[in-house]
């Protein structure tokens, strides 16, 4: 095949190039400029998209003797990815930015980009597999369940599953290291990135505060009594339990935790721990990674963290909702984030947790 | 798969005599500036060369100042000239709209940091300088200039400007221009063009990388960026690159750029490319350009992409424009042409050089139709 390697300057997407070479596709580098201003240097694990990091993809590409350019895709990011983080918050929901990078940027815009311009699918360090069955091409969780990213996956269709190629999901990270390693490749100890890559300081609430404002608002218990000030609803998470700045106690002395975010009136809702637990949760806009469920309820697992527990449930679809009932109850789930249904090790499809209960 | 390159104004193939010449003088050992028997000896042959590439540009052997590269001559002359006119008054520095970065970037560092006031002259939609709006300038402004830049030829459109009017409308106002893209293409001479300074670049020309020059006028005195040993007239210090002087020299004096033929493979290579893909646009195609450089722009497509899809098809061409990041900026050439932002960023550069032969043009011709086709539906989605 005929692929585009997304390589981002790290140690994964250089081994997946070079990988995808050697299984005989016919591979083009691509470095994705997602930052209209982007920093000269990589501050620690920090970013992605810096200028460094461009020369780090295509110090690789060269090694592993592959073409290598640069797409633009600054404008796309910022409308697709970084407003979209930014409206959600404001409404009171927590994104996944990489979840929306998936499916806006590397799947959509570079894989519709790369087909139109002649060539059969992208090529990713991500790490997750995906296997020919009687469904057709499935997304599955990779071998190294600790480097899995079949989470952030979950928003690609069947149609985009068909044209994504990821060498990664047999082998574990320090394989790969090892591998980059022998291959010349000198980003082999580059360090992983972990925080948003389009926050350099990796303060996400100074981040949100500077562009969605600081105004205080109240912070009220369950019934409606102010109990302390925040700075900006913005820069809470449900489930939070620090940095309340809370002088009230309560009666028994137990902490208390963010239960509810409600950006219209600028409140924090807080309350006891046994209160943020839920049962139950429900996704809209849902999208189906290969046989769509259906309103049978199946056994399966939800995931609602890249990197959280799988939790067993039943689930199924609801008029146009993704439904999950959980065996044991969970406790603190924001709206916004991704609810991830999985069969197995297969991702059956995800979608964004507009409801709890 | 085959493999053209016509990306000749990028850098074009040294030639078998300057190679000849570099590898020779490889083995020769002597500072040029040391008095023994060993540095007299490299002298001579550097001396021999600086005389070589004098006569090729005609002008006296001492007005030939040897640089790093074109970027650093013209660094040396905008900036020095510019300093040299403040330090009698005068801080406005002339330049045109159209300059190589080589000029712009020096021009806008003399402004953020010297306080230089820097016009740009507009071009016509031909891509040709305003010569209306340089007179007028000069007329108000004369006792101000410290200096002005016009560029020969352009590296993007390849379009001629008209120097020697410049100097005309000059009259006392040092004139300096970027020949890196004329010398050995088009008639060029320093004397007959009446310019204070202009700049070469040997590996336009067949030459090495990583030499150039600065033809400067035998008395005039300027500021220097490099100190030093002094050894090119105590305006650009650091010993001289005998090997790749050599080398030059022996560019300039080899023929093997036959002007006629890639004039011919040029217009013919525009009636191909107007055959199969009529609504192409070849930019400043009225004006009077250079025999190599073809830039063409394919509405509905973006550089970028068709540079990918050229260079998977076995063409090495450019977009002629600078990078920020990697990422292809519009051409400032074109937006000063009346491009908007978008067909700016749809064009790409094709320049032949001397071994470019009507084969290469074909095959270009022949995976065109499909790269634009291919272009137009990724700038589609």
């Amino acid at each position: 095949m005929k692929v585009i390697a997304a390589m981002s300057g790290g140690v994964d997407s250089a081994v997946a190039a070079a990988r995808a070479v050697e299984a005989g596709h016919e591979v083009i580098g691509v470095h994705l400029a997602l930052s209209a201003n982007p920093q000269k240097y990589r501050s620690g694990a920090r970013g992605c998209c810096t200028i460094e990091d461009s020369h780090d993809a295509r110090r690789a590409a060269d090694v592993i003797g592959i073409p290598f350019y640069i797409w633009d895709m600054a404008e796309e990011f910022h409308d697709g990815v970084v407003e979209d983080f930014l409206a959600e918050y404001a409404a009171g929901r927590t994104p996944n930015p990489c979840l929306r990078c998936n499916e806006k940027i590397k799947f959509a815009a570079v894989l519709d980009r790369a087909r139109a311009m002649g060539f059969d699918g992208v090529v990713t360090g991500h790490y997750a597999r995906t296997q020919i069955g009687p469904h057709g091409k499935t997304l599955h969780r990779a071998v190294d369940h600790s480097k899995d990213q079949s989470y952030v996956l979950s928003v690609l269709t069947r149609e985009q599953i068909d044209g994504a190629i990821f060498p990664l999901g047999d082998t574990t990270k320090v394989d790969i290291r090892a591998e980059a390693e022998s291959r010349g490749l000198a980003v082999a100890q580059k360090p992983d990135s972990h925080d948003i890559c389009f926050v350099p300081s990796g303060d996400n609430a100074g981040w949100l505060r500077d562009r969605l404002g600081s105004d205080v608002g109240p912070i009220v218990d369950q019934s409606g009594t102010k109990i302390g000030e925040h700075k900006g609803a913005y820069t809470y998470t449900i489930g939070q339990r620090k940095g309340l700045g809370l002088t009230v106690p309560t009666a028994d002395g137990s902490p208390r935790f963010v239960l509810k975010i409600e950006p219209i009136t600028n409140t924090v809702v807080v309350g006891a721990r046994e209160d943020l637990a839920i049962t139950s949760m429900r996704g809209e806009r849902p999208v189906w990674c290969g046989p769509p469920a259906s309103d049978v309820p199946q056994r399966g697992f939800v995931q609602i963290r890249a990197h959280g527990a799988a939790l067993e449930c039943t689930y199924f679809v609801d008029d146009s909702l993704l439904v999950a009932t959980l065996d044991a109850p969970l406790l603190g789930l924001a709206t916004g984030q991704a609810m991830v249904i999985y069969d197995g090790d297969r991702v059956v499809g995800s979608a964004t947790i507009c409801e709890t209960a | 798969m085959s493999s053209i390159y016509v990306d000749h104004a990028a850098t074009t193939p040294m030639v078998e005599a300057a190679m000849k010449a570099m590898v020779n003088q490889l083995s020769e050992l002597g500072n040029p500036s040391s008095l023994h028997s060993h540095g007299r000896a490299t002298r001579k042959t550097l001396e021999d060369a600086r005389e070589t590439i004098a006569k090729e540009v005609g002008c006296l052997p001492t007005e030939v100042i040897f640089t790093a590269s074109g970027t650093e001559a013209n660094n040396i002359a905008l900036k020095g000239l510019y300093w040299a006119g403040r330090a009698v008054g005068k801080n406005v520095v002339v330049i045109s709209a159209i300059e190589h970065h080589a000029i712009l970037d020096p021009a806008h560092w003399l402004s953020t940091h010297e306080g230089a006031e820097v016009i740009e002259i507009p071009v016509t939609q031909k891509g040709v300088i305003d010569l209306d709006f340089l007179t007028k300038l000069v007329s108000e402004r004369s006792t101000e200039i410290a200096v002005i830049s016009v560029m020969h030829a352009n590296n993007e459109t390849g379009v001629v400007q008209p120097v020697a009017e410049v100097v005309n409308i000059a009259g006392e106002i040092p004139v300096h221009t970027d020949a890196v893209q004329s010398f050995k293409k088009i008639e060029l001479s320093f004397s007959d063009l009446g310019v204070t300074a202009l700049t070469l670049s040997a590996h336009k020309i067949g030459g090495p990388l990583g030499i150039g020059a600065l033809i400067l006028r035998r008395t005039l005195e300027i500021p220097s960026l490099l100190h030093g040993g002094g050894q090119e007239r105590e305006i650009r210090s650091g010993t001289l690159n005998a090997p790749s002087i050599v080398a030059f020299a022996a560019a300039t004096k080899s023929e093997v750029y036959r002007r006629d033929e890639i004039v011919h493979l040029r217009d013919r290579f525009i009636s191909g490319v107007k055959n199969v893909l009529p609504d192409a646009i070849v930019n400043g195609i009225e004006a009077n350009r250079l025999p190599g450089i073809v830039n063409v722009t394919f509405p509905r497509t973006q550089s970028d992409t068709l540079l990918l899809l050229m260079d998977n098809a076995g063409v090495s061409c450019s977009t002629g424009s600078a990078c920020s990041a990697g990422v292809h900026e519009a051409s400032h050439v074109l937006l000063a042409m009346g491009h908007t932002t978008i067909t700016a960023q749809s064009s790409l550069r094709f320049s032949f050089g001397a071994a470019s032969t009507q084969s290469d043009c074909d095959f270009i011709l022949s995976v065109l139709p499909d790269v634009i086709a291919r272009g137009r539906a990724a700038n589609s989605v």
